[in-house]
């Protein structure tokens, strides 16, 4: 895959996804489905994943697919690289995506798509899943363009 | 039952600190500098340093109790206590801490103090460099999202869009620091004065708030507060500062994972500041002067807002830099020059400037003030803050 498709250039630093707390997330994540925490208590979505439900204290923390859409809560765009693989690259978007089907958890992704793209906060965005096949193991990451 | 309180219980009898350097310039290892701004809190206390019988720290500070223990060969060390999290949300605390120690009676004689030179070791502002992103980082990092700078900025984007506040107001922060470092000489930035233009000039770090005179440098140094009881501290050469007020920690779920805080454009303060008056008996109209950690302007704007001394819809009027000045100003902020232009001590250089004023010995002094507030370390959690009064208070 040439990495022309990715949001940010290769060398950053890769996510670990075979934490037990958090594999399942990682391996829906390569088949193009966007799984969050739902406890098997009260109902709850949760993110970022915990062992426990903050609402009920119930360790049933079951997974279950949302749909991959959602608003922009706050947004940033860095300029300054902090990692060496984002030297000359130049400034990029940081999204914060909140998934109002979801009791409004939020995700952190890139906001990707046309070019000049501008964030606004309760702007709509949908999911695009990037996979990175070359990475060992290979791991996708959930990304965020506008929708309309 | 008896009032379960710190107020007027523990004093602050010294203040010390070393040179501050810039980044990587100290002369000094890490830990001679902590020895020297140890030395220098007790040598103002009139105490001799081997009475010194606790440390309190925070920051993760690698200045270990025992080795400053060891090394200064005090009689005994009752007390050792590390804050936890990172930065300087701890500074306020690791103060508090020292006095609950003292009136506590666990111990007598307490140093609260910070070390820096962090060149020696890793640089901030940089992401992490492993090959992989564990646990919490794994959501973050691989969309570039590493330093302290962009772990909050979203916060301020978000609450400044919100409240339509402008640029300008952070600007002004940073125009108070920077003015009243130019007649310090113990501030790194003495000689290298701020202007609007040269601030608008300034390169984006991140947009749309955070140009780089937004953001804190990185400095090399020590300062320590020496805390007794406040009974001791009437006996001693400098007329004591009291601790009246104290708190720390988060409103409910301000480190949910993953930007996930339900109240989420926050600097953590909301609670914090609520336990902190009621502590110190007093409200924000009692303020004298004010010392704000400025690891990011947005963020002292955040906790000016959430310790009542600004109202979201009066910043864009009120944070102008004529209100941010002493002697004359509003309310007068950061007046030694702040991590922004003193020096990034992580803050223990803003609880020493704190004392300064309320003894009269301050550079830019504000006219005779009685009461006031150090705001630690905004948007990391835990956050603290603190209140100190002159005898007058009490």
């Amino acid at each position: 895959m040439s990495t022309t498709n990715h949001a940010l250039p290769p060398g950053l630093p890769a996510p670990s996804t075979e934490e037990p707390l958090s594999a399942p997330y990682w391996k829906a994540a390569r088949e193009g489905r966007l799984l969050v925490q739902k406890c098997g208590g009260c109902g709850g979505h949760q993110w970022g994943p915990e062992w426990i439900c903050h609402r009920c204290h119930s360790f049933d923390l079951d997974w279950a697919e949302v749909k991959p859409r959602g608003r922009i809560y706050s947004w940033e765009t860095p300029h300054h690289p902090v990692h060496p693989a984002l030297n000359g690259h130049g400034p990029y978007t940081i999204v914060l995506v909140e998934l109002p089907e979801a009791d409004n958890i939020r995700m952190i992704g890139n906001l990707v798509g046309a070019p000049g793209a501008e964030p606004r906060i309760e702007a709509e965005v949908e999911a695009v899943f990037e996979p990175n096949d070359e990475a060992s193991p290979p791991y996708t990451l959930v990304q965020w363009r506008l929708v309309g | 039952m008896t009032e379960r309180t710190l107020r007027g219980k523990a004093a602050i009898a010294g203040i010390g600190e070393t040179t501050y350097y810039k980044h990587g310039q100290s002369p000094d290892a890490e830990f001679k500098l902590a020895l020297k701004a140890v030395l220098a809190a007790c040598a103002d206390a009139g105490i001799d340093p081997r009475e010194v019988d606790g440390f309190a720290t925070y920051g993760n500070d690698r200045s270990e109790a025992t080795r400053l223990a060891a090394a200064l060969g005090i009689h005994e060390l009752r007390f050792s206590n590390m804050h936890w999290g990172g930065g300087g949300g701890g500074v306020a605390a690791a103060v508090a801490n020292a006095a609950a120690a003292v009136h506590s009676g666990m111990a007598n004689c307490v140093i609260a103090f910070r070390s820096l030179a962090q060149g020696q070791f890793a640089r901030y502002g940089k992401g992490a460099q492993a090959p992989m992103a564990m646990g919490e980082d794994a959501f973050l990092w691989p969309y570039g999202l590493m330093s302290p700078a962009q772990r909050f900025a979203m916060k301020i984007t978000r609450f400044l869009t919100e409240n339509g506040i402008r640029h300008e107001a952070l600007r002004s922060i940073a125009l108070a620091s920077y003015h009243h470092a130019q007649s310090n000489p113990r501030a790194v930035m003495q000689g290298r004065p701020l202007d609007e233009a040269k601030y608008d000039a300034s390169r984006w770090i991140i947009e749309p708030f955070h140009r780089l005179f937004d953001c804190c440098q990185e400095n090399d140094g020590a300062a320590a507060v020496l805390v007794v009881p406040a009974d001791r501290a009437k006996d001693l050469p400098h007329p004591p500062v009291y601790l009246l007020g104290a708190a720390q920690g988060g409103h409910h779920r301000s480190a949910a994972p993953v930007h996930n805080a339900p109240h989420y454009a926050s600097a953590h303060f909301p609670t914090v500041a609520r336990n902190l008056y009621e502590m110190a008996k007093c409200g924000p109209g009692d303020i004298d002067v004010l010392q704000a950690y400025e690891n990011f302007t947005g963020g002292v704007l955040l906790g000016l807002v959430e310790h009542g001394l600004v109202k979201p819809e009066e910043a864009n009027e009120f944070l102008v830099k004529e209100n941010l000045l002493a002697p004359t100003g509003r309310m007068p902020l950061n007046t030694s020059g702040g991590n922004l232009a003193e020096c990034y001590m992580h803050g223990l250089e803003l609880v020493n400037e704190a004392v300064r004023q309320l003894r009269r010995t301050a550079i830019n002094q504000v006219p005779d003030p009685e009461i006031a507030m150090v705001i630690g370390g905004p948007m990391v959690t835990p956050v603290s803050s603190l209140i100190l009064g002159t005898e007058g208070t009490l």
